[in-house]
């Protein structure tokens, strides 16, 4: 190999160990805090057993329905054209940005114990369902994970040539061959790696456990975490099942890696293919109820909550404003700090030689788990400060790190393009350092760039995971305030509060996305 | 003088050696069938692959370790040469500044360069918006004021029709002759070699032989060549 990969430029190579370092010290750094601690299996009870394998079970539970729904909804939408299918797809991409306390809100406006499921069931007479425990859980999990799964099978759809379908079509194929031939062998290869991806996601799963779980029979790690933190002070228990959690996350991630999933971003969603075989009535009707069904299961729930909320809106206590505030200046500085980490990483990551090890790192947050994260960091710093002091900061290391792998996703590619596609040029013209910063990698990246910011601010401005630790009254970021007015039945007040934090949270995707785009 | 010291380039499994020299001002072709490593000699050339032995020589200083930017040469590539969202004087005036802060001065020899060229007036258009000879002009621009002593071309002009190409090969002629400048052009047709290189290199079977006089070697082609030429 005598190919001369242009050695990567000093302040690059510099400002990614820098970053790798900072995300070591966040996973492996906390991992390590969080094993010293830990204090063998023997330490934990019949009630952490329980939350292992309730833990295992809603992710499986939610994966596998996600999964299964998302087929019929995915394949109606790839062989359907109608008004504003555009528009649905792009909104399927939202709920990654949609903040979980709202969505959960919506859940319980529309499945609550006086939702408007209950008020129907209740109107003919039938009994009223509970959402709280394991159901509740899923539903909230397949809320979120269903798009994400369409969005992944419809690529897939995407991918298979018009010309098999014309030569379906030519064959007289029925639709039911169509599935056998075309279909079926794509979501085979597709279904693995959604079901892991989402199984890993739902591992995580904090703020839905803590709104529509908890108990002795429904309560995630991630939850059992945050008790034995807030509760019962048992830093020791807290350590061993953030341990657990490690494992549990590490080894799905070690196995969801196998299955190479596309990158959900691809060009290409909108095409549509004439279908000759789903050209008869009874798929047409078939189709148009999944698609009815789904968008009223994905935007019922938002309806309801914005309807509540915007007449509340106007009398919101001061405390909301004060947290809101507090939110914005965290997802600025997190967003400010994950963009300083990711691009020269990805810039890294994008010479024909990158530093060995920076891929791995840059993806170890996501086999970790802000709650273990929060632990780790709680008993290294408690030696040295009080840890509520530094509730924000903490929250601004945490979200900017579970973040950058999704920056990562987003900016690699492009900045592979720039490196093949200008690199030499801007060799030969040794340009280097700010020059070549300035005048070709920032102006070319613009848009991923914003796209990526938009992401990070949208995330940390909706998070509420590690804040639930360290927050004593005067640093709850809003989702925590809004939690916290759920927790006493203010839900006027509560929904007002999401209204504001589905508002920001948009926004703020808006103002870097759109920004950035808009002068490119 | 480019002097290539025993020069061997692997790549891929694929090897290339090369011991030769060019003068000073001489244009000089390197032709050969595809495939042959004629881009990959003159990427070895620029910068962009180290050689795994040998010397690259410029007026007796070996330049071999140099990175492409610092090396006396400018280069124009099949494609991508301009910085589509760079205006048309920025990405001309890149060959005199790479962080682009011009003097007055210097942004009149900016404009001097586009009047050579010819392309007075769309000094502030981005090249997305030119004709594909335009933007071969902008590129020829910035070789003009970068005025390095060699100009390495990889066939630059490959997508533009023979009128327009036979233009842009007599700028390039009247560019270098102006800078002084040798020229190394890749080529797959005979007649710009004829037309526009005193000498040729031919690269074929792995070697790069040194340049021998472009009429003599087309009227008495070896073997290699003969059959790339069909003769």
């Amino acid at each position: 190999m005598a190919s001369r990969a242009q050695p990567i430029e000093p302040w690059i190579r510099a400002a990614a160990s820098i970053a790798a370092a900072l995300v070591a010290i966040l996973t492996l750094g906390t991992l390590a805090a969080v094993a010293r601690r830990a204090e063998g299996l023997g330490g934990l009870g019949s009630a952490d057993w329980a939350a292992l394998r309730f833990t295992i079970m809603q992710a499986g539970l939610s994966a596998a329905l996600s999964v299964a729904l998302a087929v019929p909804v995915a394949r109606a939408l790839a062989r359907r054209r109608f008004p504003l299918r555009r528009l649905l797809i792009t909104a399927l991409g939202a709920p990654f940005i949609l903040p979980v306390i709202v969505a959960v809100l919506g859940i319980l406006a529309v499945f609550g114990r006086s939702g408007i499921v209950n008020d129907i069931l209740a109107s003919v007479g039938l009994q009223r369902i509970s959402i709280y425990g394991l159901w509740g859980v899923v539903l909230a999990n397949v809320f979120f994970n269903l798009p994400f799964a369409v969005r992944l099978f419809l690529q897939g759809w995407a991918e298979i040539p018009a010309e098999r379908f014309r030569l379906a079509a030519s064959l007289g194929f029925s639709p039911r061959d169509v599935a056998r031939h075309l279909e079926w062998p794509m979501l085979r290869s597709r279904a693995p790696g959604a079901f892991a991806t989402i199984f890993l996601i739902c591992l995580t799963s904090f703020a839905i456990a803590l709104t529509l779980g908890g108990g002795p029979r429904a309560t995630t790690i991630e939850l059992a975490i945050y008790q034995a933190f807030r509760f019962d002070f048992d830093l020791g228990r807290a350590a061993t099942l953030a341990a657990l959690q490690l494992a549990l996350c590490a080894l799905t991630a070690l196995a969801a890696a196998r299955f190479t999933l596309p990158s959900g971003h691809g060009a290409g969603l909108d095409r549509t293919v004439w279908r000759w075989d789903a050209d008869r009535w009874l798929s047409r009707i078939t189709d148009g109820l999944v698609i009815v069904a789904a968008v009223a299961f994905l935007l019922t729930p938002l309806g309801a909550v914005i309807a509540r909320g915007l007449p509340a809106l106007g009398d919101l206590p001061a405390p909301v404003w004060k947290a809101a505030g507090r939110s914005l200046a965290v997802a600025l500085i997190s967003t400010g700090l994950t963009v300083a980490m990711a691009l020269p990483m990805a810039l890294a990551l994008a010479a024909r030689r990158p530093p060995r090890g920076l891929e791995t790192i840059g993806m170890l947050p996501l086999a970790t788990s802000s709650l273990v994260i929060g632990t780790g960091l709680f008993l290294m710093l408690r030696p040295v400060v009080s840890p509520s002091d530094l509730a924000l900061p903490v929250t601004v290391a945490v979200n900017a790190v579970m973040a950058l792998p999704f920056c990562l996703r987003v900016l690699v590619p492009p900045a592979r393009e720039l490196a093949g596609g200008f690199g030499r040029l801007a060799d030969s013209l040794d340009m280097r350092g700010w020059a070549r910063l300035q005048h070709l990698t920032l102006p070319r990246l613009r848009a991923p760039l914003g796209f990526a910011a938009g992401l990070t601010a949208a995330l940390s401005m909706g998070d509420l995971g590690v804040i639930a630790l360290f927050a004593d009254q005067d640093s709850a970021t809003l989702p925590l305030q809004l939690y916290r007015l759920m927790g006493a039945y203010r839900m006027d007040q509560a929904a007002g509060a999401a209204v504001l934090l589905l508002a920001l949270s948009f926004a703020l995707f808006c103002l870097f996305d759109r920004g950035a785009r808009g002068h490119a | 003088m480019l002097e290539l010291d025993q020069i061997e380039i692997e790549q891929d499994g694929f090897r290339l050696c090369a011991d030769l020299a060019v003068p000073r001002g001489q244009k000089t072709a390197v032709i050969g069938p595809s495939g042959a490593g004629k881009s990959t000699l003159l990427s070895a050339i620029a910068g962009f692959i180290a050689p795994c032995a040998g010397r690259i020589l410029w007026e007796g200083r070996d330049i071999t370790g140099l990175p492409p930017g610092q090396r006396p040469m400018s280069i124009l590539f099949q494609d991508q040469n301009l910085f589509p969202h760079l205006s048309v004087a920025r990405n001309v005036a890149l060959g005199l500044r790479p962080d682009l802060k011009l003097s007055r001065l210097e942004w009149d020899r900016v404009d001097e360069a586009l009047r050579r060229v010819g392309l007075t007036g769309l000094q502030d258009r981005k090249p997305g918006t030119l004709s594909g000879g335009q933007q071969s002009r902008v590129a020829l621009a910035r070789a003009l004021i970068q005025a390095r002593p060699l100009m390495l071309l990889d066939e630059p002009f490959s997508a533009l029709g023979p009128a327009l190409k036979t233009e842009m090969l007599d700028l390039v002629a009247g560019i270098a002759d102006e800078t002084e400048a040798s020229v190394l052009m890749v080529s797959h047709d005979p007649a710009d070699a004829l037309r526009f290189a005193s000498h040729t290199i031919l690269v074929a079977d792995g070697r790069a032989l040194p340049p021998r006089d472009t009429g003599e070697l087309l009227n008495d082609p070896p073997p290699a060549l003969a059959a790339y030429l069909g003769k």
